[in-house]
């Protein structure tokens, strides 16, 4: 249920170009072919009465309410399950029919408790309305005959109760569970009279295998499914449409309010990207937004050593450009510089970048993106012309193959992968190219996984080589798509170097482990399948090879011809909400907005004019040259907005030093994070639910971020990076965020035709949106590639061995990922009750390797590199093969960056995360790191200002 | 910056252009991509030590870094 629900037509829309015509109540009314009389007669405004249809899930036919009679038909069908027919007659309101909807009602309540007025749906409740549409007055039958009003509650879930005794066993719940999140967790248990809804098999909620996503609770026509928050707090009174700011899929909620108090999270059903699906964190795990760690005054110290010291806002902002000042003064123009982050607006990361190249004078700009997704920007700028992914989410509901590389979907972008699964249950084929066996292998309810290429960590590249090899030697080259799409000189080069017998499957199998057969036959799969569609993830671009892999998914994907229309692609699944867009916002240091090189004179000059000042024509710093430079004494100071490098970059103790060697570091963030426990100034930022703007996902979809709230600190975070600005000297004057997407616009060749009068138009708008594609474009490059010559590149992609090597000392390589509960470093859902689901970080080893060395299920051990030790649980698990460990990065209390090196991908300097060559030992106590972090982080939190 | 780590990158960039038959078109494709990505500081920092008869540069790497020289 949702506030005041956008209208439900009662079954799903369908998609048939037949148009059949007929007449309810006396009204014409033309629909396609497919629809149900009940949507049909929705259409025209006639809502017929319903309790077990709603439009997200198929009809069901089960609670009789919706009877119609048809002219020349027999009896009272269910509207919900009767298709329309050309020319047919429905009536659906007269006495016989009100007669028995009134009976299916009367039945209904008399085993429902009649707590109207106390109970938490109240006014909120379709049971309730229907009662009232109906018209039932009275209830003939004895309420001391047999009921379910005992029916004792579950409330195992932190975020929603299950009582059975108001459940009408209408399965939308289950339907919901089965078709809308693919988890099949819900069944109807039991026959007749003893019918009833049942986790597994009669578990609680948090003992089943349900994942909280909320389908169920949203589909619920009753209280018997309840979000613990309105139970709490009452039905709320308004609502407001933002964006989630979690993952990279960027879901449509609705905000749902009282006053200024958020109540519940409620997926849009108009959302774009995820059609009214929602996962735990999005859904349920918003109360970070209002916990009491949230910093909410500015504060300054000289030194980490000092207490911080509350201040004013005008306060902190002169003490932060005195210090930029005074440090650009003493050490030079290009010493100082600023990260943004992906989980700031669009507004805020163009707004810092402007401040960095426009205030501070130098090019040292630089965004998370730099150690997650940065390799997927070089790559398919390269090969395709932009660095963005090619497709929207719905293509996938058209291919016939899909591929998923080094990506874990059900966890990692758990809503898309909802939509996955929904297109392999109707039949797609599915290949996981992922050394560890990720859920869709063969976890997740009907999929399975046609091959599963467990490859070596490091040898991705290898792999898509075979691929490639197999594709070009057995002749599934699609000739035409390549001569009239692609450069047919590099074409015919790289068919030369693919061809090469040192690509084969049986030559690589020795490199990445994986049967020559079953790559030939995965190769095969992919290569004849009608759409063909690659979905990739940080397993592609967290390696020395990242750019090279992303490349060679380039590669195999033209010589397939799997790009230009629905259902194929290659498709990157971003991590947080915006790296697409900070990265389109000209947050990397070499690039504008619009990935246009700072050394492209007309394209600076153009910059240089809206901005009023002289831009600097080279490169700035990455993120790990601005540490190197720290280390060495040339880079003194950091403006750090919403990112935690502290904690989400490698080799910790490297970070720890560089950040330790500035002499001022601005933190601008929700909470003290362990970035800036090393800060001399603290700007306290808005949560998404307290500022205005825009986030771009990884379909290129620009969604709207909107105030449902007043920010607890004061000011938007574009208010502090403008207030910033001005103290240093560089006037900035911005009323609102869309003046800078205005900006934006105006400077940015694939944004022009986007403002926020456009985006509240469409709901959302997916790049390019301009006088060509004034409504956006989301299937990217169906004429032509946007290099500048049209084409697509194909680049040589040899296969080069990683230098973080195991050796006799360093055995076993340690691989990491993430897990559904929790996000990135977990400063948010830490803050939540998705810890009960997951509140360590723990080292999954597999059982050969745990025996080797004496270790059993959650024994401590110490994982050791050749940069760092730290101290995990231990998970005894095949999931990963003998040789490889894996651990998740969400506790800064873990480590997992004490243990992971600089090694680099060697386009774009993104770690090497996934590749780390390790010991592990059973341990009796945490490391030294872990025990000098932990003294460390108490002072840290000591030194805040106290109440 | 730690020169060491400069020269690996370096390498590390050769690495992925060495695929390139053609290696005087592998060494341009290097130093095209170190002028478009590394800080003034860095590049300057790594024709010293070029100039400077530095070690541990792979083959192609040494020729890319000496056709950066010119630029400097």
């Amino acid at each position: 249920m949702a506030l005041n629900p956008e209208k439900d037509y009662g079954t799903p829309v369908s998609i048939s170009e037949q148009r059949i015509n007929l007449e309810i109540d006396g009204f014409k009314v033309t629909v396609p072919a497919g629809t149900s009389v009940m949507r049909a007669a929705a259409n025209i405004g006639i809502d017929i009465p319903k309790l077990c249809a709603t439009d997200s899930v198929d009809p069901f036919g089960s609670c009789r309410l919706c009877v119609v009679q048809i002219e020349g038909g027999r009896g009272m069908p269910a509207s919900c399950t009767t298709p329309v027919a050309e020319g047919m007659k429905v009536v659906t309101q007269n006495d016989r029919l009100a007669q028995v909807r009134r009976g299916v009602m009367e039945l209904y309540i008399s085993d429902h408790p009649l707590d109207c007025l106390t109970c938490a749906a109240n006014g909120d409740c379709e049971l309730q309305d229907m009662a009232g549409v109906v018209g039932l007055r009275e209830v003939r039958y004895n309420p001391a005959g047999e009921n379910h009003l005992g029916a004792v509650k579950d409330e195992s879930n932190p975020y929603f109760t299950f009582d059975p005794s108001k459940c009408i066993v209408c399965s939308r719940c289950v339907r919901a569970c089965e078709e809308t999140q693919g988890t099949f967790a819900l069944t109807i248990d039991s026959r007749g009279f003893d019918s009833k809804v049942s986790p597994s098999q009669n578990q609680a909620f948090m003992d089943s295998e349900c994942v909280s996503c909320g389908a169920c609770v949203q589909a619920c026509p009753t209280a018997t499914l309840m979000e613990k928050s309105v139970i709490e707090q009452g039905v709320p009174e308004h609502a407001i449409v933002t964006t989630c700011a979690y993952c990279g899929v960027g879901c449509s909620f609705r905000a749902e309010m009282k006053g200024d108090k958020i109540v519940r999270m409620v997926p849009h059903k108009d959302g774009g990207a995820n059609h009214g699906h929602s996962c735990v964190k999005g859904r349920f795990a918003f109360g970070y937004a209002t916990h009491k760690d949230r910093i909410t005054k500015p504060m300054i110290r000289k030194s980490i050593k000092d207490h911080w010291q509350e201040v004013s806002w005008e306060e902190a902002i002169n003490y932060a450009a005195s210090e930029i000042k005074r440090i650009q003064a003493k050490y030079g123009k290009d010493s100082v510089g600023g990260i943004t982050s992906s989980r700031c607006t669009n507004e805020e990361t163009y707004l810092v970048q402007k401040l960095i190249r426009a205030g501070f004078g130098n090019n040292n700009v630089d965004t998370c993106a730099r150690v997650c997704h940065s390799p997927t920007g070089y790559g398919l700028k390269q090969t395709f012309g932009e660095s963005s992914g090619t497709q929207n989410f719905d293509s996938v509901m058209k291919a016939d193959v899909i591929m998923v590389i080094g990506a874990n979907p059900t966890d990692g972008h758990p809503v898309f992968a909802s939509q996955m699964k929904k297109r392999l249950r109707q039949g797609a084929r599915l290949i996981v190219v992922d050394p560890r066996e990720i859920d869709l292998v063969k976890n997740s309810a009907h999929v399975k996984a046609d091959y599963h290429l467990k490859l070596k960590p490091s040898t991705n590249v290898a792999i898509i080589n075979a691929l490639a090899h197999v594709v070009v030697t057995e002749g599934f080259v699609k000739e035409e798509f390549v001569k009239s799409r692609c450069d047919v000189a590099s074409f015919n080069k790289w068919r030369t170097f693919i061809a090469d017998p040192r690509h084969a499957p049986e030559a690589t199998e020795s490199i990445t482990g994986v049967p020559a057969a079953d790559l030939r036959a995965a190769a095969r799969m992919y290569a004849t399948a009608n759409n063909g569609a690659i979905y990739y993830g940080l397993g592609v671009t967290e390696h020395s090879q990242g750019s090279t892999m992303v490349i060679g998914i380039a590669n195999l994907a033209m010589a397939t011809g799997n790009l230009g229309r629905e259902g194929v692609g290659v498709n990157p699944l971003r991590g947080q909400n915006n790296v697409q867009g900070s990265c389109d916002m000209g947050s990397f240091p070499h690039e504008y907005p619009g990935y246009r090189h700072v050394s492209d004179k007309a394209t600076r000059e153009l910059f240089e004019k809206e901005w009023g000042v002289k831009l600097q024509p080279e490169p700035g710093l990455r993120i790990p040259n601005m540490f190197d430079a720290a280390s060495d004494g040339t880079f003194k100071a950091l403006y750090c907005e919403g990112e935690d490098i502290a904690q989400s970059d490698p080799d910790t103790q490297h970070v720890f030093h560089a950040l330790e060697s500035m002499e001022c570091i601005i933190v601008q963030d929700l909470f003290l994070n362990e970035t800036a426990k090393f800060a001399h100034v603290f700007f306290p930022g808005a949560s998404f639910l307290e500022k205005n703007g825009t986030f771009t996902n990884a379909e290129r979809r620009i969604s709207p971020v909107r105030k449902a709230m007043k920010p607890l600190a004061g000011y938007e975070d574009w208010e502090i990076t403008q207030l910033l600005s001005n103290a240093l000297g560089y006037k900035m004057d911005y009323k609102h965020p869309s003046e800078i997407m205005d900006e934006i616009a105006r400077l940015t060749p694939t944004f022009h035709g986007v403002s926020y009068e456009k985006i509240d138009e469409l709901s959302s708008i997916q790049w390019p949106c301009n006088e060509e594609a004034p409504n956006g474009t989301p299937t990217m490059h169906e004429k032509e590639f946007m290099r500048d010559d049209g084409k697509g590149l194909f680049m040589l992609t040899e296969y080069v061995p990683t230098q973080e090597k195991i050796t006799p000392m360093y055995p076993l390589i340690l691989t990491t990922g993430r897990i559904l509960s929790q996000y990135n470093v977990g400063a948010q859902t830490r803050r939540t009750a998705n810890n009960m689901w997951h509140s360590e970080d723990v080292l999954e080893i597999h059982p050969h390797d745990a025996e080797d060395r004496g270790i059993n299920e959650h024994d401590w051990v110490g994982i050791k590199s050749r940069v760092g030790e730290t101290v995990l649980r231990a998970r005894i698990s095949e999931r990963v093969q003998p040789g490889v460990v894996y651990t998740t990065f969400h506790f800064p209390e873990s480590g997992a960056n004490v243990i992971t090196t600089d090694n680099s991908d060697w386009a774009t300097n993104c770690p090497e995360y996934k590749v780390t060559a390790v010991q592990v030992s059973k341990v009796s106590q945490i490391s030294e790191w872990q025990q000098e972090y932990q003294a460390f982080s108490e002072e840290q939190l000591e030194l805040l200002a106290k109440e | 910056m730690n020169i060491e780590k400069l020269v690996k990158m370096a390498n590390d960039i050769a690495d992925f252009f060495n695929a390139e038959p053609d290696k005087e078109l592998a060494a341009e494709g290097i130093k095209k991509h170190i002028m478009r990505s590394w800080d003034p500081r860095m590049r300057k920092q790594i024709i010293e030590y070029y100039k400077d008869n530095g070690e541990g540069f792979s083959q192609l790497a040494a020729q890319a870094i000496k056709k950066l020289c010119g630029t400097a």
